[in-house]
């Protein structure tokens, strides 16, 4: 493809010093993309357009990457490690636009004080943002050490080279190490968006799967997460609160609780009630104690109607996400249908966990949240400092899937390292406070009607989405938990949605697909029955799976292969590439049809049409006598663009497989009208080992040179859908409504 | 009161409310960061240790009821550079995603590893049960457990040549 040639033309182009310098290419399709995907705040304020990902709003080179006189390299990024391994494909990234080995690159991820701010690690953006930023500063630094190399010289810069080692090189055996080279030059210069890249063909480092830098230390009990951080004079501890959102204890002794060996304080502040103690278990002691109270619910009452009935009562603000007409033949077949998700939790395993000490007039917090500088925000507003007093620093905590009870608790951290200044405050969440106050994925629902004419081409296209905003980060005291406790409480702000392209209920409802006639309408609900915000992937996973479920409605009904209808409506050559390499491997043509028991499904999106294409079949089999299904196997068949770590894009796809089936045939976070009901893992099962596939096979289509798309929300669309396709080729039976659980499909095959 | 734990092969004396769990004496008196505070119920096995050789939940363990008794955690499995097989076969299989729960994982391996070294792939899968993994990562788990399998009963020679 055209970006690849020109990659390697420009490179050529300037090392024989021609004024000739092909436009870089790779950032035209990142463009007009939001930092982070849309979520959070605005991000920060794009200062250099034509330059590649996060260096549009960070353009100077020094901000991103330093050279220190041993050589050693340092590199800055805004995004932050969640366990989707970003830490790793970064370095590798960096090591091979420098051209050194990975094992000199340190990197430092989201600070403050340290790093860029590159808005949220979210919507699967690392790549495109870091990824691509980090690319174009290390090409820029080559590029000036090279250039350095040949003043010194006094040669033309194309007979210098490096030797991935980290120096520079001539062809008489001259060499100089980066670090000395580093030293007679600043870095404190704006980048520019024509550096050359590295030819795709000598690459070191990028396309290898390189272990991961994190994993040793984490098999071994190295401290490696937020929640394993001990600082001199750290106390313990616990927020005091309700069993879920929107309930609080009626009356609760604090007295007694003050009382308790061991406990220093309670922090009190307005509704905002904690206990400090010298141990954790002092602390946790004392929170049993004051949940002994009775509660009171302090917000209307949680809806009693299943999902489709409480979204639809509420007030619609409708958006046009597509309206095309073209002449077709006349329809001769029509389905329509409709496809629904209940709220679901983000289930970390690890509670949410922050640190936070008040010092000198300065606000430190150490937090795993996705916006290490929306949290600065947060705090800053929520303690009265300016945000410089406010220094927030990531470290990783247990995995993260969209926004958890990370941002909630470092600001309930910092309100009480307010209250007791110079001690380090560890605050943890206990399991039933993440269950009961997180915000979760929201609940929606669509409706889909799609017409076939005699020769089974799709001649109309309609699709509706009832969906709250998944965006609801807090980038304000207003969108935190304690914002609302404290004597003067911020307003919770209103929910906006993300505008397409990215979208939010509204993402991916726009098929990829080549199809005439197509009216997609994203029903947008700002009132909040539940506490909603990012869950991986967003509207994505019920979108894609009404989408591609309905594609094999039609295709049933047409009486044509799934496949081969897909691939009649796409024009798209890498999503056909995508769909024939998961047919290939799953072997399709040949695949357990349904007999009652044994089926095979397929499911298939671009993530946001902007991020890598996905491919998933399945085949799974049926207990009819209980309603279980076992998935048998699992193949996908991904394509990221440049492929950085084919290991870790795989280990991605193979979690998002195995969480998406969790979430689509398990999952469902339960409530009555004055609580939410799924407070621990028996009230919110997730799948376990005995439920997981058979095998699973991932297969990466690498793009040497094209640009990162973003990979680690693209499976959950396609799994759901492939999921509910198999249950139906296998069985007859088509469920619709999330989760397609035993009993339901006990029920449903019952019913045959 | 004053407590002696055997932990790691070392008598360890601390000084805690009996009914402390286990789990926080590990961590906060020990500072072993191993074993996870998941749940502190026994769902989800991100604390698990070994107690005399069977895979326990330190959340639930009152270190009172502990004297006495063999306490393993992740860190008693290898020596400063030589990790157990299988913490080297967790690596080879990169078997991690975020990884919160991987340290309770291998420890619940290590106890069958202990007493059924050629375990089937069916008796792997439902003695891995209680514990759970949030990212997805239980495919690379299992494979990392059928490897170790494979190293201890010298099938597998080399630690390498995982994907």
């Amino acid at each position: 493809m055209t970006a690849n040639t020109a990659t390697r033309l420009s490179r050529r182009s300037f090392l024989s010093g021609s004024a000739l310098v092909v436009a870089f290419s790779l950032s035209s399709r990142a463009f007009g993309q939001l930092a982070g995907g849309g979520e959070g705040g605005a991000g920060p304020a794009v200062v250099a357009p034509t330059l590649p990902g996060s260096l549009k709003s960070s353009p100077i080179l020094d901000a991103w990457i330093r050279i220190d006189a041993d050589g050693e390299v340092t590199v800055f990024t805004g995004k932050v490690e969640l366990g989707q391994g970003i830490r790793t494909a970064l370095i590798q990234v960096a090591a091979e636009e420098l051209d050194v080995p990975p094992s000199v690159v340190h990197l430092v991820t989201a600070d403050t004080a340290r790093t860029p701010d590159e808005g949220l690690t979210a919507g699967s953006h690392s790549m495109q943002d870091s990824g691509s930023a980090i690319r174009n500063a290390a090409a820029n630094v080559r590029m000036l050490l090279v250039r350095e190399a040949a003043r010194t010289l006094d040669v033309e810069p194309a007979g210098i080279d490096t030797d991935g080692k980290g120096n520079l090189t001539a062809p008489d055996g001259w060499t100089l190490g980066y670090g000395p080279a580093a030293a007679a030059l600043s870095l404190h210069v704006e980048a520019v968006a024509n550096a050359p890249l590295r030819d795709p063909a000598r690459y070191r480092t990028m396309g290898t799967s390189l272990r991961r830098v994190d994993i040793p230390g984490k098999l071994t009990g190295a401290p490696a997460y937020l929640q394993d951080m001990r600082l001199p004079g750290m106390l313990h501890a616990r927020v005091l609160r309700g069993p879920s959102f929107g309930t609080r204890f009626q009356s609760s002794d604090i007295a007694a609780i003050s009382s308790l060996p061991g406990v220093v304080k309670v922090v009190r502040q307005g509704d905002f009630l904690a206990v400090v103690a010298e141990r954790e278990w002092t602390a946790i002691t004392a929170l049993r104690k004051f949940q002994d109270a009775p509660f009171v619910r302090t917000a209307p009452p949680l809806p009693s109607g299943d999902v489709a009935a409480t979204l639809k009562a509420l007030p619609s603000r409708d958006i046009a996400i597509l309206d095309t007409a073209n002449a077709t033949a006349p329809a001769t077949l029509t389905v329509r249908a409709s496809y629904s998700r209940p709220w679901l939790n983000h289930g970390s395993i690890g509670p949410s966990c922050a640190l936070a000490r008040f010092e000198d007039g300065v606000m430190t917090v150490w937090t795993h949240s996705q916006g290490t500088f929306d949290v600065r925000r947060v705090v800053a507003e929520l303690v009265g400092l300016p945000a410089e007093k406010v220094h927030a620093i990531h470290v990783e905590g247990s995995g993260c899937y969209g926004q958890n009870g990370a941002d909630d608790v470092a600001a309930d951290a910092a309100l009480i390292a307010l209250d007791m200044p110079g001690r380090p405050i560890r605050l943890q969440w206990m399991r039933e406070q993440e269950f009961g106050w997180e915000p979760l994925g929201p609940g929606m629902l669509t409706e889909l009607e799609a017409s076939l004419d005699a020769e089974n081409r799709i001649v109309s296209w309609k699709h509706e989405v009832w969906s709250n905003p998944h965006n609801n980060r807090p980038v304000g005291a207003g969108g935190v938990i304690a914002g609302g406790e404290i004597a003067t409480p911020f307003p919770v702000p209103e929910g906006k949605p993300i505008p397409m392209p990215e979208g939010d209920g509204s993402r991916n409802s726009n098929p990829l697909y080549d199809l005439p006639n197509m009216r997609v309408t994203y029903h947008f609900l700002k009132d909040m029955p539940l506490r909603v915000s990012a869950l991986r992937s967003l509207g994505a996973h019920l979108n894609v799976f009404s989408i591609e479920c309905m594609f094999d409605e039609l295709a049933r009904a047409g009486g044509v292969d799934p496949l081969d209808l897909r691939l009649a409506h796409m024009r798209d050559e890498r999503a056909k590439a995508v769909m024939t390499t998961m047919a290939d491997r799953f072997g399709w043509a040949g695949r357990p049809r349904g007999d009652g028991i044994r089926g095979s499904g397929m499911g298939f999106a671009r993530y946001k049409n902007l991020g890598a294409y996905c491919a998933v079949a399945m085949e799974v089999e049926i207990d009819r006598e209980t309603g279980r299904v076992a998935v048998l196997r699992a193949v996908a068949a991904v394509d990221s663009g440049q492929a950085v770590s084919p290991d870790g894009i795989r280990n991605q796809i193979e979690g998002a497989i195995i969480q998406s089936l969790s979430w689509t045939s398990r999952e469902e976070m339960t409530f009555s009208p004055d609580r939410r009901t799924s407070f621990d893992w028996s009230a919110y099962p997730i799948l376990r080992f005995e439920d997981m596939p058979g095998a699973i096979e991932v297969h990466v289509l690498d793009q040497p040179g094209l640009p990162f798309l973003g990979t680690a929300e693209a499976a959950q669309g396609p799994t759901a859908a492939a999921f509910a396709n198999a249950i139906a080729d296998a069985a007859g039976i088509r469920l619709r409504d999330m989760p397609l659980s035993p009993e339901r499909i006990k029920a449903a095959l019952g019913a045959i | 009161m004053t407590i002696t734990l055997n932990v790691n092969g070392a008598e360890r004396r601390i000084d805690a409310e009996p009914a402390t769990p286990l789990l926080y004496a590990l961590r906060d008196d020990l500072g072993l960061n191993g074993a996870k505070y998941g749940c502190g119920l026994g769902q989800c096995g991100a604390c698990t240790v070994q107690l005399d050789g069977k895979a326990v939940f330190s959340c639930l363990l009152p270190v009172a009821a502990l004297e006495g008794r063999r306490i393993t955690t992740v860190e008693g499995l290898r020596t400063l550079d030589k990790p157990g097989v299988l913490q080297q076969a967790f690596e080879t299989e990169q078997a991690a995603q975020c990884g919160y729960c991987i340290a309770g994982m291998i420890m619940r391996a290590q106890a069958l590893l202990d007493r059924n070294p050629s375990p089937t792939e069916t008796e792997i899968r439902a003695h891995m049960q209680p514990n759970l993994c949030r990212c997805g990562t239980h495919m690379r788990i299992l494979r990392a457990v059928r490897r170790a399998a494979d190293m201890m009963s010298g099938k597998l020679a080399s630690l390498e040549g995982g994907q």
